[in-house]
């Protein structure tokens, strides 16, 4: 679609606050993946920490670092770069709340991150009570939410600029997915806030002394499953816009994909009992109606798989390609923004498989807190997702430094790609074997007082540090170029690749655009799904319980 | 908005095959009674060495219920009382399980035994032990420093 409000070159000052996003993104990836690798060491049994660095306190840091200050930092970067691309230049106003919002992010990274460094906050990324962190870690991690928030302000006040100056048209569609994906993370993110604001902080403060542990888990993993669509939506946006153009094709339907969106705001959110299913206190049929919810996630899933493989036959097609697979040979095999995204996409069709069986209410209980969810989340998050991160940057980077990706780094790219799939394959694989046997998730190393079950999983720790070592090196390679696009790389121009629909005379329905009906589904869909096993949580309640310190 | 044909007999396929297997789940929940551990019951988590059966840890031959045994385990920060335990084999039953302090896993490795252990609630799982030898009971969820080393065994014989 022709949009005249599209800029060539995303704005300078636009692009400054994006980059700002990435610098701490790409910190956090170099601090968390050490973490990642010592883990992996430790974990094998042959290696042990120095000075008294205690295990879970660097899992911690792993966890926080990359599972929310990565994620959250270069999403939003991204999402400012794809606004301001292509609904055109942030205004003054909105400019300055990105900045609000990034400056808030980083207080409240830092403020959480002296605290686990302090060991008074070794209770991981998830903070379960009654585990009692200090307090300033609550806050740290909350300033980082209201922060996400501000930024996604500068999103939302962009989108409505956009409606009201073009008045009966479809917004463009990145701008569309980045504001789906804002208003979901809004919604969402209310969870954790409330239990962060009403239950936790107040009881680290000392000012209760007890807290309700059903209400706190059940709002906490009300923002627990979306927050793992939060992470995976900005990586559709680069499948479904970005590399159409990058193959030099179309996209499929622009009203399917923001069909496919609008399904991923509403079935993301009424979910999280199914990473509650092991657990006392709810019943079993609210359970089940989650986990049928939860599969809902199916459909746009397969709308998502099906534009992706059709995008890339027809442009094979058109360049004469013949034959069932015929078209795959004529797709860039040599570009790092098609390759590395698309080892990405090829690590989802296990990653998805596995979060099938995780999510069914039965085999959950085989799998469930086993070291199997944490091979399933790195091939999710820390190979489909973050693999487009690293294709994305590999433009975005040198587009908004005024900068280019020559061909030694594009092949560095690719290379470093394959490194990843390969570590990848080793770690998580072993990953999802040893949690079939039995073997615990969040555990130091451990022979269990010599079980001869507990000395089964040790050959396959030994393939997680094996695996862990190569994705370190892969995360040496990102950081390299990244800092080769951000500093050291020939001034030029990268092109922002954005695509266009094959249909180009087929405008998007603008009921898409009404969100008072689709956040008003969205609540209804949460109150149906949630409002009478949370009112029974509170009315049969127990006693509530102490805060511990047992680290 | 149109929809490609193939796209409808792609999504009409996969819609199809998600009912079926969502189907498959409900069948085997609600009417074979294959559902995950949600007990309702809920107890004071100050005075879990106090209240019935916690009061008691271990087996226990119980009579006139749908199970023969009745087995308690008592969490806390790091271990589970009782340490280890026999198990007659061919016996059916009644796992029952609290936490005195943090959030504990309760996972017989090897097995579906599965649950979570949270202050104030009792968890429950009633099984067959329809195979001897020894098996590892682990902590599966963080509860602080001493979690990996946190351990009990079920020791079925014959
Ligand atoms: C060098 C690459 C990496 C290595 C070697 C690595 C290794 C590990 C290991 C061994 C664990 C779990 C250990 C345990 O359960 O005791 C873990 C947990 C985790 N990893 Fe990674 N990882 C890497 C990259 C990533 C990336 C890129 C992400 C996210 C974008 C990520 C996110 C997580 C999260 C969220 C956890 C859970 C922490 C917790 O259970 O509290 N990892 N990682
Ligand atoms: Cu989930
Ligand atoms: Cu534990």
């Amino acid at each position: 679609m022709f949009n005249p409000t599209a800029n060539f070159k995303v704005d300078r000052r636009d692009g400054k606050l994006a980059m700002a996003h990435f610098y701490v993104a790409f910190t956090a990836l170099a601090i968390g993946g050490l973490a990642g690798l010592l883990q992996t060491l430790v974990r094998s049994g042959k290696f042990e920490l120095p000075a008294g660095i205690g295990y879970y306190q660097i899992l911690t840091v792993h966890g926080v670092v990359l599972g929310l200050v990565l994620t959250t930092f270069f999403i939003m970067g991204f999402q400012l770069a794809a606004t301001s691309k292509t609904s055109g230049t942030l205004t003054n106003k909105q400019r300055v709340t990105g900045w609000i919002g990034f400056w808030l992010m980083t207080a409240g990274t830092l403020l959480a991150a002296v605290m686990i460094l302090l060991n008074e906050a070794t209770v991981l990324y998830t903070f379960y009570a009654p585990l009692q962190a200090h307090a300033l870690y609550y806050i740290g991690l909350t300033l980082v939410i209201v922060g996400s928030w501000v930024d996604g302000a500068a999103i939302i006040m962009k989108y409505a600029e956009w409606r009201r100056k073009n008045p009966g048209q479809p917004s463009p569609l990145l701008t569309f997915m980045s504001l789906v994906n804002t208003m979901m993370w809004i919604v969402a993110t209310i969870g954790v806030a409330s239990t962060v604001l009403f239950q936790l902080l107040p009881w680290s403060l000392g000012l209760v002394e007890t807290v309700n542990i059903g209400v706190s888990r059940t709002l906490f993993w009300y923002f627990g499953h979306p927050l793992v669509y939060f992470w995976l939506l900005p990586a559709y946006m680069a499948w479904y816009v970005v590399i159409p153009k990058v193959i030099g094709g179309k996209i499929f339907s622009d009203s399917l994909a923001r069909m496919s969106f609008i399904l991923f705001l509403l079935f993301s959110i009424p979910v999280g009992f199914h990473h509650q299913l092991m657990e006392p206190g709810i019943d079993p049929a609210w359970k089940f109606l989650q986990v049928i919810l939860t599969f809902l996630v199916v459909i746009p899933s397969l709308m998502t798989a099906f534009s992706l493989f059709a995008t890339f036959e027809s442009f094979g097609r058109a360049k004469g390609a013949s034959g069932l697979f015929g078209w795959m040979k004529k797709l860039p095999w040599g570009d790092a923004r098609f390759v590395v995204p698309f080892i990405g996409m090829v690590a989802f069709i296990p990653a998805g498989a596995g979060g099938i069986i995780n999510a069914s209410h039965q085999m959950n209980q085989v799998v469930h807190n086993t070291i199997w969810v944490t091979g399933h989340f790195h091939l999710t998050v820390a190979t489909s997702v973050v693999l487009t991160f690293f294709g994305v940057s590999y433009w975005l980077i040198p587009h908004l430094t005024g900068r280019r990706l020559t061909k030694a780094m594009n092949k560095l790219g690719i290379i470093q790609a394959v490194i990843w799939a390969i570590g990848m394959t080793f770690m998580s694989g072993a990953m999802h074997a040893a949690g079939l046997l039995g073997a615990p998730r969040r555990s130091s190393y451990s022979e269990y007082g010599g079980a001869a079950q507990a000395a089964e999983w040790i050959p396959y720790q030994v393939a997680q540090a094996i695996g862990g070592s190569i994705l370190f090196l892969g995360i040496i390679l990102m950081l390299y170029i990244f800092i080769n696009l951000a500093f050291f790389a020939p001034k030029g121009e990268q092109e922002f690749p954005v695509g266009e629909a094959a249909e180009e005379t087929e405008k998007a329905p603008m009921v898409f655009e009404n969100w008072k009906l689709w956040l008003g589904i969205t609540f209804v869909l949460i109150l149906f799904a949630y409002t009478i096993p949370f009112i029974d949580l509170i009315q049969n309640a127990p006693p509530g319980a102490k805060g511990y310190k047992l680290w | 908005m149109h929809m490609h044909k193939f796209e409808k007999a792609w999504l009409i396929f996969g819609i199809g095959s998600l009912l079926v297997f969502l189907t498959v789940l409900g069948v085997s929940a609600f009417y074979l009674g294959n559902q995950p551990p949600s007990c309702l019951a809920t107890i004071d988590p100050e005075k879990v060495d106090k209240t019935a059966p916690f009061n008691e840890p271990g087996l226990k031959k119980v009579e006139g219920k749908d199970w023969d045994y009745e087995l308690v385990f008592v969490a806390s920060a790091f271990s589970y009382s009782p340490a280890s335990v026999e198990v007659p084999y061919g016996a059916k039953v009644k796992i029952i399980a609290t936490t005195k302090d943090v959030v504990h896993g309760f996972e017989v490795a090897g097995s579906n035994i599965n649950m979570m252990l949270e202050p104030g609630y009792i968890s429950e799982h009633i099984t067959t032990f329809d195979k001897a030898g020894e098996y590892l009971i682990v902590c599966n969820e963080y509860c602080g420093v001493g979690h990996h080393m946190m351990s009990s065994k079920i020791e079925v014989v014959k």
